[in-house]
């Protein structure tokens, strides 16, 4: 769960979102990322390194450079939080429903 | 937004020993008996989850500190049968009027006085 909250926080800042989604379209490295960018290298940089704790990216080395893709995992991250959130509720949701059944059917409760 | 990768919808199926006039009750004016505490947008404790229930009507939690919070409103309101509601709650976990997912609640009647609850949390993808 931390994981999610940390993916939801990563992609609020719209820099950021920028940069996560020019990897949509493939692998790039900061250069290419940071091109046309209103902000620095090493600001993009940073950003890489905030998606890339919260799990929402990858890097490996290429050569000299370093190369960032998508984690495929990533959005399953941020879903999974939610999933994991309705489990628990739809799970309450049914103890209640049929706990409040279960009352009915005896009469009168005091 | 050009994201290639887009979350599926949450999709779950309970089966409820109740009917589902009493299953749609539950889920929407007995909210509150059932959501979970940890699970608020407020800074002091959650008093209470509520749906109003109309089609427009208001999905909000009142804090102990009497805070109101918005969460959605209801966007279908089908009783026993199906419940549409809009969750406008960001990445950021506040509420944002200008984001839609969108929460499905189907209701049917099954066999042995039972229901089967399907529901589906959608455009998740609104949230990247």
């Amino acid at each position: 769960m931390a994981n999610s909250s940390a993916a939801f926080a990563a992609l609020a800042d719209p820099t950021r979102r920028q940069v996560f989604e020019r990897l949509s379209d493939g692998p790039k490295a900061v250069g290419e990322l940071a091109w046309g960018l209103p902000v620095s290298r090493p600001a993009v940089s940073q950003h890489l390194k905030v998606l890339k704790e919260a799990g929402l990216v990858s890097d490996h080395p290429e050569g000299a450079r370093r190369v960032y893709r998508i984690d495929p995992q990533g959005l399953g991250v941020l879903r999974a939080w939610l999933d994991q959130f309705w489990d628990a509720a739809l799970l309450a949701f049914k103890a209640e429903v049929e706990r409040e059944a279960e009352g009915e059917g005896k009469g009168t409760t005091p | 937004m050009s994201l290639m990768i887009k979350p599926a919808p949450i999709r779950k199926t309970v089966s409820v020993k109740a009917t589902p006039q009493r299953a749609f009750e539950v889920f929407t004016t007995g909210i509150d008996s059932w959501w979970p505490r940890t699970h608020k947008l407020g800074s002091a404790p959650l008093k209470q989850a509520i749906i109003e229930p109309r089609p427009g009507g208001r999905w909000y939690e009142i804090d102990e500190d009497g805070a109101e919070c918005s969460w959605g409103e209801v966007l279908a309101w089908d009783p026993p049968k199906r419940l549409l509601l809009a969750w406008r709650i960001d990445a950021e976990f506040t509420f944002n009027p200008d984001l839609l997912t969108e929460v499905v609640v189907n209701f049917t009647p099954e066999a042995g006085g039972q229901t089967r609850v399907d529901f589906e949390h959608r455009l998740l993808e609104n949230l990247g």
